[in-house]
């Protein structure tokens, strides 16, 4: 069969911003009738791409051709003109209106120049029942939860472009993760009026997290990692196995040769216990046991729920069900406080936002958590802290050796490892690392992960979240690997535990 | 035979929100807290002062006529307002243009029916220079609209330091031209006031422009992701209250019938005032122009009722408004906390 013209062609992306390259030459074909899956890790640019084509960003580079004519467009509204209509990742809708107006509003049915509002009623009322969904349309937006919210943009997006007939002018519907809040009938709706779309023609974009998601509506895919274009198949030709290793950007044989195993065995008696911890649209519920001296790896691919669940271990997102015991105490985790009360200490991902402050010193850095812990009426006395402060830049060989250095101007590696310090000295039970590695050089991650191997030799529990994973594999004495935010497998490590056979159980979500 | 429908009808829908929470909810409810409180101080009013002529029906339309400038100022506030800006060069677009207006009749002998267009489209280019900045600079409406209030005022010192009064002929019968309604009179001010309120809310309520104002108040970004231009509604908005305030400033000098460097200095604390009492969200995208109107009699009646009982200072006005604003901005606060499920 010869593939008919695409409909909307993007050539050469190229989008930066300050400090980072979102899209680097990306190619992008979307043709009519079919379901087009954009695929790739959190932060592998798929929002951009869209808000690139909509308008939303202006574009450094690349074109796009819209039916064969070469496109520009500068804003949301002239994209919606030409016949593209998009849900964006974050909710775009008005709270304060109601329901009929955020569906329709930019295009209320007027009469010299009133709006007609028993129309406007009627014609969102319309395009509401061709979901098959059941909103008042009259209550305001706010009234209602998120996933009804979301479903609200999807139908806003459906209806956009209406010249003769609802759904008419809409050649083309983006989908930035629709379905991440909505339940599983919600998301059936979904998928039928997306065929039905379809069959009329329209071309739709749809991001999604979930795998299964994409087998099941999807018949295209274009992969994403860092940016850069991985490739484009059918959805038949590629399982999914072999998506999620473009995904993550290794070859299975690749990741087998760097695998060996060196882990010590005094793991101790139990020290954190969840059991049936979750939240609603998070994580689902799981159980976990960690150890003392344990290190357990989670594994799963960028926004399965990996930083979901460490949140939830902390405090730092309150869990909806389920209860956690540390040391044989239940923590009640309705903040952070409470997990550092038990011996928890979180380092997070997001180093710059969450944790350091670069304009302080490292000096300052590193007794912050310290001082939180004895509060602030209770100052360390300065002798004590400027030699613990040494002790941990000579442990964790911080370099420059300078406490009086600005975090700022560290390497990303050393800035890590303050971060660390300012953990370690507090002397937490459980160490949960959140990509601890993510972003520094070679050298320093492997320092860092000596440093973990020797602090669980000491009896420290670890929680350690990598995105590559061998590391996981090289350092975890138990992983568990996540899926659709969804704790599917915990593995003892072990020399049968592979590459492989991890990325099966990631690609599979099941417990071979 | 069981056949298992998706949706029950009569079940109610847990995705549908309560009765009880939805009238908590419900956005008219400031608005009638706000009515509820006039009828009541008008009430008491009745009560106490019945013998000294409170009850007559033109006390009662005094109201509007002794503050037919502060609801126009008003109702281009509550434009800005629900948009989720601010404009505090209100008073000083009204002071400036009974300046521009004395000046220019007595000064320069020109016709008054010359003099209002010259001095709405002054007030409304006035607010569409704040607008564009703040549209397209970037900048806070608080800052950009402070240097409005300084420049207005400066610009009035330049027309004249002292006071002009206003002795033309035709304005003079404007000024006291006495519309009957009821048993009472209004004045022209009191109807264009209230003409001013009809079309406000015509066009909040009834125009694509109206509901991109409630929109950008809602969310401004979500305003520009649903491809709405948002951009020019901003700057349109404050066109409109540029325009209101030069309005305001035209009924301002026929009450008066002078021009002062020093008029309504600080009214757009008193316009934000009544646009907050009559129940319009400060955060915006929130609230009713016909509350607006509620805001300004109320504002209104407490001046009058403090003079009817004599013996009060006049600063009790400033005061029973302090406590007031107060008291209606904690409604409000308790009350969206309510509406987000
Ligand atoms: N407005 C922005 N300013 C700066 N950086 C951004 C902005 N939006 C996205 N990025 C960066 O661009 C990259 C791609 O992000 P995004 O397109 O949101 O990824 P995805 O949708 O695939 O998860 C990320 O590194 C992100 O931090
Ligand atoms: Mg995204």
């Amino acid at each position: 069969m010869a593939e008919p013209l695409p409909v909307l062609e993007m050539t050469g992306i190229v989008k930066e911003f300050p400090g980072v390259r979102a899209l680097s030459g990306v190619d992008f074909r979307l043709f009519p009738g079919e379901i087009h899956a954009l695929l790739g890790e959190n932060g592998a640019g798929k929002s951009t791409l869209i808000k690139v084509l909509t308008g939303v960003y202006s574009l450094d580079g690349g074109t796009v051709t819209l039916n064969g004519t070469p496109v520009r467009f500068h804003s949301p509204s002239q994209a919606q003109q030409a016949g593209i209509s998009t849900v964006y990742q974050e909710v775009n809708l008005c709270p304060n209106l109601s329901v009929a107006e955020n569906i329709l509003i930019g295009r209320e049915p007027t009469r010299f120049g009133r709006i007609q509002w028993k129309r406007l009623r009627r014609e969102a009322a319309e395009l509401v029942d061709r979901l098959g969904l059941d909103i008042d349309v009259d209550a305001p937006l706010s009234s209602y939860p998120l996933a009804v919210q979301q479903l609200v943009a999807i139908v806003r997006s459906v209806g956009t472009g209406d010249s003769d007939g609802p759904g008419s002018g809409t050649r083309v519907l983006i989908l930035d993760e629709p379905t991440s809040s909505l339940d599983r009938d919600e998301v059936l709706e979904l998928f039928a009026l997306m065929r039905r779309l379809k069959d009329q023609g329209v071309a739709i974009l749809f991001v999604s997290h979930f795998l299964d998601q994409i087998y099941e509506v999807c018949d295209r895919m274009t992969v994403l990692r860092n940016g850069a274009l991985v490739g484009e198949h059918l959805v038949r030709d590629l399982d999914q196995v072999g998506l999620v290793q473009l995904m993550i950007g290794k070859a299975l044989d690749q990741l087998e040769e760097l695998h060996d195993h060196q882990l010590h065995a005094d793991v101790g008696e139990s020290l954190l216990t969840a059991d049936g911890v979750g939240r609603t649209g998070r994580i689902a519920p799981f159980d976990l046991e960690i150890k003392k001296g344990e290190v357990v790896g989670l594994a799963g691919l960028l926004g399965s729920g990996r930083t979901e669940l460490a949140r939830l271990l902390f405090g730092a997102d309150q869990p909806d069900s389920g209860k956690v015991t540390i040391g044989g105490r239940q923590v009640p985790m309705s903040a952070p406080n409470d997990a550092i009360a038990a011996g928890v200490a979180f380092c997070s991902e997001n180093r710059r936002a969450e944790g350091l402050v670069p304009d302080l010193t490292v000096r300052e850095n590193i007794v912050l958590a310290l001082q939180a812990a004895r509060g602030w009426t209770r100052p360390v006395p300065a002798a004590q802290r400027d030699e613990l402060v040494a002790k941990y830049i000579k442990a964790l060989d911080i370099r420059p050796a300078d406490p009086e250095a600005r975090v700022g101007q560290l390497s990303g590696g050393n800035q890590q490892k303050v971060l660390l310090a300012r953990w370690l000295i507090t002397q937490p039970k459980l160490l949960i690392l959140d990509e601890p590695t993510r972003g520094i050089d070679i050298g320093a991650k492997a320092e860092i992960q000596k440093l973990v191997v020797s602090l669980s030799e000491d009896g420290m529990a670890v929680l350690y979240i990598a995105a590559e994973l061998e590391e996981v594999l090289r350092l975890s004495h138990t992983i568990g690997v996540l899926r659709d935010r969804k704790l599917v497998a915990k593995l003892a490590n072990g020399p049968e535990i592979t590459p492989t056979r991890i990325l099966e159980t990631i690609a599979s979500g099941e417990h071979q | 035979m069981t056949t298992t429908t998706t949706r029950e009808p009569a079940a109610p829908d847990s995705r549908t929100p309560g009765r009880a929470a939805r009238i908590l909810a419900d956005r008219r409810l400031p608005v009638l807290v706000t009515a509820g409180l006039f009828l009541v101080m008008y009430a008491v009013g009745l009560s106490r002062y019945q013998n000294y002529g409170f009850a007559e029906t033109q006390v009662f339309l005094n109201l509007f006529i002794d503050n037919s400038y502060l609801l126009v100022a008003a109702v281009g506030a509550t434009f800005v307002i629900l948009s989720g800006g601010i404009d505090l060069s209100v008073g000083s677009v009204i002071g400036f243009t009974t300046m521009f207006t004395a000046w220019l009749v007595e000064k320069q002998g020109l016709p008054i029916v010359v003099v209002i267009p010259m001095a709405l489209a002054v007030g409304a280019f006035g607010g569409y220079l704040m607008g564009y900045v703040i549209q397209n600079f970037e900048i806070q409406p608080f800052i950009v609209t402070l240097a409005g209030l300084f420049l207005f005022r400066g610009l009035c010192l330049v027309i004249s330091k002292e006071s002009i009064s206003i002795t033309d002929s035709t304005v003079s019968s404007m000024a006291q031209a006495q519309i009957s309604l009821g048993g009472g009179f209004l004045s022209v001010g009191a109807v264009v006031s209230l003409v001013v309120l009809g079309v406000a809310f015509y066009v909040l309520h009834h125009t694509r422009f109206g509901r991109r104002v409630y929109a950008i108040g809602g969310n401004e970004q979500s305003a520009l992701l649903m491809g709405l231009p948002q951009g020019g509604t901003k700057i349109a908005v404050y066109t409109v209250s540029g325009f209101c305030s030069a309005l305001a400033g035209l009924l301002f000098a026929l009450y008066i019938q002078s021009g002062d460097p020093l008029h309504a200095t600080g009214l757009e604390l008193d316009a934000i005032a009544a646009v907050v009492i009559g129940g319009t969200l400060l955060t915006g995208g929130s609230g009713y122009v016909v509350g607006t109107l509620f805001g300004v009699l109320v504002l209104g009646l407490i001046k009058s009722l403090i003079q009817f009982e004599g013996t009060l200072s006049s600063w009790w006005t400033k005061i029973a408004t302090g406590v007031l604003l107060c008291a209606f901005i904690l409604v409000q606060r308790t009350m969206t906390s309510r509406r987000s499920p």
